[in-house]
């Protein structure tokens, strides 16, 4: 690492004067971890970077191998392939991720409630069900998921079939779950103690503490948060394909196959999936950096 | 239930609040080494001495908000540090405004004032919201009914908060350093305010380091240092007669 010449007073040596120093800050380094990386990142790229891509999609023959079945073709039977993979295959993507959102919310937010209850035993499981689950890797946990709940429900004489998706969407919500309930649980933190202590002198309850004086407050603060979760989580949705889920990947696939298999349409079926996948990200991560703008101003 | 046999076994001929020994560490830091003092009803309290002498923690400990170790706490001849007493019974009965006012910044201030009541007291909505819009004339805040705290000044903030603790019909009112993080010219509203609460005969347990308000509206001043009360009396005594040399050391410094 950089190594200075001279010693640091103060630091590898001796102060120079005992008066406080300000020493020159690296905001850079200073930042620390960023729980907003992929949305702050996302939204800063311009707006016109499909079109850079789809540049490079359509540049990539001039490299490419000269075989019979050219590249024409293989954006040809993307184009035919469009409707079919936009309508069965993303909606689903969108379906999966919404629904994993909505369930994942709901317990991540009992969740991080959990960690600051009063009882030590609650707060304790909750806080080790969020780590583990926020620090497993998402395969895993749909694997997992997928294994091992059953492929039908037996109630009395009434069998009930749960399908791949349903499991793949709680498989998805675990770790949206354990994340959601960090966002609960430091959004609650931020408020001074100060506030619990006003409301505690005025003899409110803790629950009415937390539901009228609390949460009103940082409700706003955990939306650019939580958006930025719904971003990572719809880019993960493919990942269900591995498991058979019939998604955006899965789908695609099975056109390339229906076309023969040429190894040419990899790269307009991919990169489309790409492009989508931006052009449905993209304005969230925009609205998610705005929102945070706003809402921090208050503080 | 245990608010009704309290009750019955209080009478204002005895005093409001009670502290009998009461002792306070965090960690091995001891805070109030043996504090004892009695507020009959209607009394005006200060309790002035130097920063880090246990003022804070001993006004928050007769609502409740910080648990003493031993000793013994009583208000209106209720134990309240007695596990199974009822905090929030208390605490309707205590009113306490702090020194950064703490108001909720979230509501305007008429809803800082009216929430307690509503919600904690259960009392009709219209029926608060005209009593507190009287508090809030009172503390001569007539038209920022709807303004947010981030809208108010600080001595305005701290009037609402005190209007905010005034709504619940407390018995005693307790003040943490109000002042202490105003400017001159807004302690003078401040102080006002309370002077009139006085003057009304509102119970009130005063920190503060406005040795001139102290002379002027309390009836008996504590002086405490490193958790004990050093010396105590009437105004008219107190800041002449002072005799031990901890007392005077630092009445040197404040006046």
């Amino acid at each position: 690492m950089i190594r200075s010449r001279k010693a640091i007073p103060g630091i590898a040596a001796p102060a120079a004067t005992d008066l406080a120093v300000l020493l020159p800050l690296d905001t850079q380094r200073a930042r620390g971890p960023e729980p907003m990386m992929v949305s702050r990142w996302l939204a800063d790229l311009p707006p016109w970077t499909p079109l850079a891509l789809l540049a490079l999609i359509v540049a990539w023959p001039l490299t490419a191998y000269a075989q019979q079945y050219t590249y024409g073709r293989a954006f040809d039977a993307l184009y035919r392939w469009i409707p079919f993979i936009v309508l069965h295959g993303f909606l689903f993507n969108v379906l999966i991720s919404f629904f994993a959102m909505v369930i994942g919310t709901a317990l991540g937010a009992l969740l991080g409630l959990g960690q600051i209850s009063h009882s030590k035993m609650i707060a304790r499981t909750s806080w080790f069900i969020t780590q583990l689950f926020r620090n497993s890797p998402w395969l895993v946990l749909l694997f997992i998921v997928m294994l091992a709940f059953p492929f039908e429900l037996d109630i009395g004489k009434t069998i009930i079939p749960v399908p791949d998706w349903t499991k793949a969407v709680f498989g998805l919500s675990l770790p949206i779950m354990a994340n959601i309930a960090e966002i609960v649980r430091g959004a609650i933190n931020s408020v001074p103690t100060a506030q619990w202590e006003a409301s505690e002198a005025l003899a409110f309850t803790r629950r009415q503490t937390l539901w009228r004086i609390i949460l009103p407050q940082v409700i706003k603060r955990m939306i650019p948060p939580w958006m930025n979760w719904y971003a990572i989580l719809t880019m993960a949705t493919p990942l269900c394909s591995i498991l058979g889920v019939q998604e955006i990947v899965n789908l695609s696939r099975q056109a390339i196959e229906a076309e023969n298999n040429h190894p040419e349409l990899l790269v307009p079926f991919y990169s489309f999936i790409l492009l989508i996948f931006f052009a449905y990200c993209y304005p969230i991560a925009r609205w998610t950096i705005r929102l945070e703008r706003r809402f921090m101003v208050r503080l | 239930m245990a608010e009704t046999t309290a009750k019955s076994t209080w009478d204002p001929s005895q005093p409001m609040i009670m502290l009998r020994g009461v002792h306070k560490s965090f960690g091995a830091l001891e805070v109030l080494k043996g504090i004892s003092f009695n507020v009959m009803k209607g009394e005006v309290v200060c309790i002035i001495g130097p920063s880090g002498s246990g003022k804070s923690t001993l006004i928050r400990c007769i609502n409740a908000l910080t648990p003493i170790d031993s000793g013994s706490i009583k208000v209106e001849g209720q134990e309240v540090h007695d596990p199974k007493v009822d905090k929030l019974a208390l605490r309707r009965k205590v009113g306490m405004v702090f020194q950064q006012y703490n108001l909720f910044p979230h509501k305007t201030a008429l809803e800082n004032v009216m929430m307690a009541p509503v919600l904690v007291l259960k009392q009709p909505k219209a029926e608060v919201e005209a009593r507190a819009r009287k508090l809030i004339a009172k503390v001569r805040l007539e038209g920022k009914e709807d303004s947010y705290p981030g809208e108010l000044s600080g001595g305005q903030q701290q009037r609402v908060a005190i209007a905010r603790s005034l709504c619940m019909n407390p018995d005693i009112m307790l003040f943490d350093e109000v002042t202490a993080a105003l400017d001159p010219e807004t302690v003078k509203e401040v102080l006002f305010t309370i002077r009139e609460l006085a003057e009304e005969g509102m119970t009130c347990v005063l920190v503060t380091h406005e040795m001139g308000f102290a002379r002027e509206v309390a009836n008996e001043i504590y002086f405490t240092d490193r958790g004990v009360i050093v010396e105590h009396g009437p105004p008219a005594t107190f800041f002449t007669e002072a005799s031990d040399p901890r007392t005077r050391e630092f009445l040197s410094q404040i006046l």
